[in-house]
């Protein structure tokens, strides 16, 4: 990003909406269009979806998706999946919610397919499963089928390239949300009964792999800033397992996934002298990460996953497969003349992220999937508890709160109206945001420009929170100064300028990365103890114990961020916030 | 990671800016496309699916190995064609049908 250094046009906010309804989705990802889906079929409530790009393509799903990786195939049942995503998170998520979403991926899969998605069946019409979880689908479309069927609905207001910044809470109740036009100077007080958080997670906290000119060759999407995160935190909601960060094992350069390629053709994990190591460090998606960082560093890399000797068909296969998801690596392939049937494909290890569809981050919710903020609910991978979600498992969590905001909106329908707030204090609220605004787009003359402060977070988290060059590892020590450094960018991000509404985003997504960074750093020191090599390798704990099989949750309470322990939630109960 | 917009193909359709889920992509006063903040580009490929004119490539960064060549994607009825064009000139295509599944 540039930013206007030397920029003496001063912007004013020339306009102040005020927008009332009675759901805000904020985020038209997967999750959310699929909620407002759910929504539709269920309520007659007015709905507004404020995205920050246009919802046909954005989020998660731009470029498309390879496969189903979440779906109960034959012969396997909703548990068995529960099972799966707990031994891969050494026991630290929220059975609840993955039963509860485990139970919903063959019907969003179903819904989808009726939406146009192709799935590969067999002669039988039975879906084609890839291993025990996975099914074949061309989800190069995927995104651009549901953006479709919710442009379609009836009483849904979309207002793409708006940018929501802050909730609305009173008495610790959402009231809706405050945000900014990202094309022109407009601020929006969106003001909602209930309001569902579907942001997505945290890219750009850490250096990435290639941080010069192709720094955005990442493996999550980096326009997904943590805003969701960070409204979250400062206004004082519960947030869960931060610290399981997560690292993804990806084709060096292109940072292209390797699932594909590992499930595909069986590829398997081998170091520069051939050895197979994926055996010695275990078979969970942080101990692949592992692995891999440990034979580079004994000096057995680069590592590859073993492609060489594979057949024509295969090659063809995988090129295909990958222009449906991850064009960049066909185009390697091709560029460099060799398939690779005929060259290993090299793996590295991605910056860590904060991603709740992944691993365990995120919002602290209710089976329902609503936060402690009440009438604010969470799906995604903004949503904590429930790792391995996936496509299919973010639709299932926008489904489930859709259908408790429609009872809930039901019920509070029957009961006596609620007071809302009189324009006047709505007109002063959003004229106190708008100044906010303001303020960034006509500061003079600042020293340092928004992707200085971007570089330095990054350089930060990675020296000191456990970044690539510190092969993910940290002590308490680092952490301390990680926490330190970071409070002083919190504080340098006041005097930066924007030149227009675009570079007053990227503020407010440096902002809420700042703010997310310091809750990272938080959680990371409060296990004592290393569950997950990688994802959290603190190095004044190097062992795991039973007395860490307990939840990490984090509150801002007065401007501090309080630690709380949780104990397990197990599956059979159904799990409500009480204190 | 990065596109490279050929702006004497660009037909000012605007379909390119509408789509990209970063926002980076911006028209000039006569409608003509161009990236803002090519570093900042996922690589994601919806603008080049987007653009009937074949006016955007996508290409790899030197930072990652990218040796000069452009891919491009066609969409005729139910067929994506991927070009792929080498710095030497010479060309590669692959078909995908849309409504045939990944092998893997």
């Amino acid at each position: 990003m540039q930013t206007g250094a030397t920029q003496t046009n001063l912007v004013q906010i020339q306009e102040k909406k005020i927008l009332h309804t009675d759901v805000l989705i904020i985020g038209g990802g997967t999750a959310g269009c699929y909620a407002a889906l759910t929504l539709r079929e269920h309520s007659g409530c007015s709905i507004v979806i404020a995205e920050k790009a246009n919802i046909k393509r954005s989020g998660c799903l731009a470029a498309g998706v390879n496969a189903i990786n979440a779906y109960i195939v034959d012969g396997q049942k909703p548990e068995d999946y529960v099972n799966y995503a707990k031994r891969d998170a050494d026991g630290i998520v929220r059975e609840d919610l993955l039963l509860t979403m485990s139970e919903g991926l063959n019907r969003v899969t179903e819904k989808m397919e009726r939406l146009g998605l192709v799935i590969l069946k067999d002669e039988n019409g039975k879906y084609v499963a890839r291993g025990n979880r996975n099914i074949k689908i061309n989800g190069e479309n995927m995104k651009p089928l549901l953006a479709q069927a919710v442009e379609a609905l009836p009483d849904v207001t979309i207002l793409n390239r708006v940018n929501i910044t802050d909730y609305i809470v009173a008495d610790n109740t959402i009231q809706g949300a405050f945000g900014f036009s990202m094309e022109e100077p407009i601020a929006y007080e969106i003001r909602a009964k209930k309001v569902l958080c579907a942001t997505g997670g945290a890219a750009g906290l850490y250096r990435p792999n290639n941080p010069g000119f192709s720094r955005h060759k990442m493996w999550y999407p980096p326009f997904n800033t943590g805003a969701g995160y960070a409204m979250g935190i400062n206004s004082g909601a519960e947030m869960t397992t931060f610290e399981m960060r997560f690292i993804a094992l990806r084709c060096k350069d292109t940072i292209a996934p390797t699932g594909t390629i590992a499930q595909g053709v069986g590829a398997k994990q081998v170091n520069a002298k051939g050895e197979v190591y994926e055996t010695h460090y275990g078979l969970t998606t942080s101990e692949r990460v592992y692995g891999t960082v440990m034979e580079n560093l004994q000096g057995r890399g680069p590592c590859y996953l073993r492609t060489e000797g594979i057949t024509a068909a295969q090659d063809e296969s995988l090129k295909k497969a990958y222009l449906n998801m991850a064009p960049s690596q066909t185009l390697k392939w091709l560029e460099s003349g060799k398939d690779p049937s005929e060259q290993n494909v090299e793996i590295e290890g991605t910056e860590p992220y904060i991603v709740g569809g992944h691993t365990a981050s995120g919002y602290w919710v209710d089976t329902n999937r609503e936060t402690t903020i009440h009438g604010l609910y969470a799906a995604g991978d903004v949503a904590g508890g429930c790792p391995q979600k996936y496509v299919t498992g973010a639709m299932v969590e926008g489904e489930i709160a859709a259908e408790h905001i429609s009872e809930q909106l039901a019920k509070e329908a029957a009961q006596q109206e609620q007071p809302t707030p009189e324009s006047e204090t709505e007109q002063q609220e959003l004229d106190q945001k708008a100044a906010e605004y303001e303020r960034y787009l006509n500061k003079q003359q600042p020293l340092f420009t928004t992707e200085q402060l971007e570089e330095a977070m990054q350089k930060v988290m990675d020296n000191y929170a456990g970044g690539i060059s510190t092969h993910y590892q940290f002590n308490e020590q680092q952490l301390a100064l990680a926490e330190e450094k970071i409070r002083q960018l919190i504080e340098l991000a006041e005097d930066l300028s924007a030149s227009d509404m675009h570079e007053l985003m990227f503020i407010y997504e440096l902002k809420e990365r700042l703010t997310v960074c310091l809750s990272v750093i938080a959680h990371l020191g409060a296990r004592k103890e290393t569950r997950w090599h990688s994802f959290a390798e603190n190095l004044d704990y190097p062992e795991k114990s039973d007395e860490w099989l307990r939840y990490v949750n984090s509150k801002m309470e007065n401007g501090k961020l309080q630690i709380i322990y949780r104990d397990l939630v197990g599956r059979e109960e159904r799990y409500e916030h009480r204190d | 990671m990065s596109i490279a917009i050929d702006q004497t193909l660009c037909k000012a359709c605007g379909a390119c800016e509408k789509v990209c889920p970063g926002s980076l992509i911006k028209q000039r006063a006569d409608g003509i496309a161009y990236i803002k903040y090519p570093k900042d580009c996922w690589g994601c490929s919806s603008c080049i699916k987007e653009c009937h004119f074949g006016a955007i490539a996508l290409y790899l960064g030197a930072d990652i190995g990218g040796m000069g060549s452009r891919m491009q994607v066609q969409s005729k009825g139910d067929e994506l064609y991927w070009n792929l064009t080498r710095r030497d000139g010479s060309h590669e295509q692959i078909v995908i049908n849309k409504k045939e599944s990944n092998k893997y």
